[in-house]
């Protein structure tokens, strides 16, 4: 059910094109006022999730439910409350950037004008320049100037830092930031880039094939990660290899390699200790490995099993 | 690796894209002529009813400007005459496809990665150059073999098929320059439609003053389409004037690759100004943005159709008095061909029909405006502010309603004017000639609702109704001419438009198809608000 602490709330979502199984069950809650984290490999199926979310497709099964109103019945009063920057930006040929961005603005139902032109001043934008002529970044720009100059409560960000150089990137990262923290706003980012994830995200949602995969906050997922061990040992640590949780070891010599769930650490440092250890470099989890291990199709099963174990 | 490196693979890529389309169009262009030689065998199956039909065709000035010169009553020479129009469509096809390969693909930024891969300056220029002539090639030869096959002389069918080629080439090459002028694909095909528009006007005032023995008839020479004709199939063919094409063709694709070397990726010979730093105030609805995205087109196309208007009004009366002393014979046979009526009248009343199907291209057109935004990805933008979706789809909907009634009515009034101008009755004749123009309204209309409907229900589809208003048209054109069964003309919307040129008004037949097109267009936004967008 609703509660008036979730911005979004998608249960169960189920979507096909012909063929082709866009969504297979999507969940998906992003709570009011937090910056939720939306990932997955090309072709999960973010970019459709959004579209439902925007009343633009209709889901074969499943809920969605946007800022307390149905998405596909109650659009425009609810995307007055909303901004959104698509994933892949277009611009009308003949209008200029300038033109666009007021005229999105006006759309929405009036834009900050102050809040407009600090925005192109801060990233570097000409607006005077025609649709046509602008780069994949500028047109990025374009569409971001219009949605952060709104005073949208809830913002969709569909990999908004696309063709953004890194300079650009930290721009954005520094205004999603102070928009927030201003506002208290809700934003729903669909990100590939990691860094900007960890930067900016309370919450994350990873989903894979039309499905989620993974969800929680920063921290609870960090939990989820393996830690890298190197170890020269005294003698043989035959119990290693048949030890849930210890993944892709390696022998050679009196030395071993793999990487271990938070959960059997212990397990697994016992045996080390127990085969005697000249020496021992540990390398800390990283959110990388968890998302890397997550959009890697061939080991898809494997992490899939392993997360719940941790659970 | 020379100018032209990967041109072969380029070929590969373009043929692969253009399987359907490409194929279509030519298996087309060749029955066609296929269909002349049954229906006028069937139509006029002896030497004296050819005789006969000659006779009363070859003063019939509307004949002359669709079709070209008639040159003698041979079932070849008859075949060949009727035969004349499809060489704007060939023109027009070869046009499009080139722009479609190169300034398009540009456009969309698809030859920047492929210029990046082992493939040289000019090799997508020259793939789709020698695809489209291929095509052409092809076309010609095909045409060649199945008159033969229909009996009629080899030199005669070869001469004809070649020029299609021909035609085919020269506005392919015409093509090939047109789209290193502009940034925009869209403004490519204007410039190139215009050289078309002005070779059907050129060829129609030279072939009439040939006709007449008085006048510009050198006008036919300069364009592409009076050399097909020049070729004279079956009637003391003059090979000589494929050179001349040729030469054209060799001219104008140096010209092209010299332009395209010229210039940087992604510009033009044109280059693009910079716009304003903000919106107007006004520019602040979807319906405001849709007059922005619509008001050129629809501005060049009225003023064009306002230009043609004022030739056709001003060649009527000349016309009719010239008709007028063309005998009691051809007055009777128009009179059986065009319905009653002024001889003035008989020329006019084809015309409006040709304004209806322009204008009703105009309306599709229009409408693929509103599915390329979606396509695009413009429309999702848009759509994720309160604007809704039907409201959406309705700004555009008024340009496509608009944009041809003004057609029709510049077209009509400037008709209307030159004509009574020249006959002194400039009060009788604006409103007679304007309603006749204003018509084919309903009609166009109907094209709006089809080409409403496919968006709503099958959004991939909407150029499809192109088809539909030339499938239409044909239906009408030839099939009431060659005598075919009612039922085939009556498929033609443009046969139920009343002509009140010399004709009665009926009421009925515009009230039922207006209804029509109310209902399609309602069935179109019904399907498109609950249809998932964007549709790719």
């Amino acid at each position: 059910m609703m509660t008036e602490t979730d911005a979004i709330t998608m249960a169960g979502l189920v979507k096909s094109f012909g063929p082709t199984q866009a969504l297979n069950g999507l969940d998906l809650v992003v709570r009011v006022g937090e910056v939720h984290g939306f990932l997955g490999p090309n072709g999960a199926g973010k970019s459709t999730t959004i579209r439902i979310l925007l009343g633009l497709m209709r889901p074969d099964a499943g809920t969605a439910r946007l800022l307390g109103g149905d998405p596909w019945t109650q659009t425009g009063e609810l995307h007055r409350r909303l901004a959104y920057v698509p994933g892949d930006v277009t611009l009308w040929p003949n209008l200029s950037g300038g033109e666009a961005i007021d005229l999105l603005g006006r759309l929405r139902g009036g834009l900050n004008r102050r809040r407009r032109d600090e925005l192109i001043e801060r990233f570097d934008l000409d607006p005077r320049r025609k649709g046509r002529t602008y780069s994949k970044g500028n047109r990025q720009k374009v569409a971001l100037v219009a949605a952060l100059a709104s005073d949208a409560e809830l913002l969709i960000l569909d990999e908004p830092t696309s063709g953004l150089d890194p300079l650009m990137e930290e721009v954005f990262r520094q205004t999603v930031q102070e928009v927030q923290r201003a506002g208290g706003r809700t934003v729903l980012l669909s990100s590939h880039i990691l860094s900007e994830v960890e930067a900016l995200c309370d919450r994350v949602t990873i989903i894979r094939d039309g499905r989620t995969v993974e969800s929680g906050t920063m921290a609870q997922l960090r939990h989820l990660t393996r830690t890298s061990i190197d170890a020269e040992l005294a003698g043989p640590a035959d119990g290693l290899a048949g030890l849930p949780g210890v993944h892709g070891l390696r022998g050679e010599g009196g030395r071993v390699r793999f990487s271990v769930d938070a959960a059997a650490l212990d397990a697994a440092l016992r045996q080390l200790t127990a085969a005697g250890v000249r020496s021992l470099v540990s390398r800390p989890p990283t959110l990388e490995e968890l998302f890397l291990r997550h959009y890697d199709r061939a080991s898809a099963s494997a992490g899939g099993r392993h997360a719940e174990a941790a659970r | 690796m020379n100018a032209f490196t990967g041109t072969g693979k380029l070929i590969r890529l373009v043929l692969r894209r253009d399987r359907v389309l490409l194929p279509l169009w030519v298996a087309f262009l060749c029955v066609v002529p296929v269909v002349f030689v049954s229906a006028f065998t069937g139509a006029y199956p002896t030497d004296e009813a050819r005789q006969h039909y000659y006779e009363t065709s070859v003063h019939t000035r509307a004949f002359t400007v669709a079709y070209g010169l008639l040159n003698g009553s041979s079932l070849g020479e008859l075949v060949a005459w009727r035969s004349g129009f499809l060489t704007f469509m060939v023109g027009l096809l070869a046009l499009l496809t080139v722009i479609r390969h190169t300034r398009t693909e540009e456009e969309a930024g698809r030859r920047e990665l492929v210029g990046a891969t082992a493939v040289s300056r000019h090799a997508d220029l020259a793939a789709a150059l020698i695809v489209t002539c291929g095509a052409c090639l092809v076309l010609g030869l095909a045409s060649a073999l199945a008159l033969i096959g229909q009996g009629l002389p080899a030199a005669g069918s070869l001469a004809l098929g070649l020029g299609f080629t021909a035609t085919g080439w020269v506005f392919a090459a015409i093509g090939s320059v047109t789209a290193q002028l502009t940034t925009g694909a869209g403004g490519a095909r204007a410039i190139g439609v215009t050289v078309l528009g002005i070779a059907i006007i050129l060829r129609g005032a030279g072939d009439i003053a040939a006709q007449v023995g008085d006048g510009p008839a050198w006008a036919s020479w300069l364009t592409p389409l009076g050399w097909a004709e020049a070729l004279r199939p079956y009637s003391g063919e003059r090979w000589w004037v494929l050179a001349l094409a040729a030469a054209v063709v060799a001219a104008l694709s140096a010209l092209a690759v010299a332009l395209s070397a010229r210039r940087d990726l992604g510009s033009g010979m044109f280059q693009a100004r910079l716009g304003p730093a903000g919106a107007g105030p006004r520019l602040s609805s979807p319906l405001a943005l849709a007059w922005r995205l619509h008001r050129g087109p629809m501005i060049s196309r009225v003023v064009g159709l306002a230009l043609v208007g004022l030739v056709v009004g001003a060649m009527a009366a000349s016309l009719g008095t010239l008709m007028d002393n063309s005998g009691a014979a051809a007055r009777q046979a128009l009179a059986r061909l065009g319905g009653p009526g002024t001889l003035v009248d008989q020329f006019l009343t084809p015309m409006m029909v040709m304004l209806g199907l322009i204008c009703a291209c105009f309306a599709i057109q229009a409408t693929l405006l509103l599915r390329n935004e979606e396509r695009d990805g413009r429309a999702e933008a848009l759509l994720a502010t309160p604007v809704n979706r039907l409201r959406w789809a309705g700004s555009h909907f008024v340009f496509t309603l608009l944009g041809p009634a003004l057609g029709v009515v510049a077209f009509g009034a400037a008709a209307g004017l030159a004509h009574g101008l020249n006959t002194g009755a400039v009060a009788r004749e604006l409103p007679r000639l304007l309603s006749a123009a204003l018509v084919q309204l309903p009609a166009v209309w109907l094209f709006t609702g089809i080409a409403f409907a496919l968006f709503g229900l099958l959004p991939r589809l909407v150029a499809g109704a192109f088809a539909a208003a030339v499938v239409s048209m044909l239906f009408g054109w030839v099939g009431g001419e060659l005598q075919l069964d009612q039922w085939v003309v009556d498929l033609s919307v443009f046969e139920h438009v009343p002509k009140l040129l010399g004709g009665d008004m009926a009421i009925t037949p515009l009230l039922i198809m207006t209804a029509a097109a109310a209902a399609l267009v309602a069935i179109g936004l019904a399907g498109f608000g609950r249809r998932d967008m964007p549709t790719p």
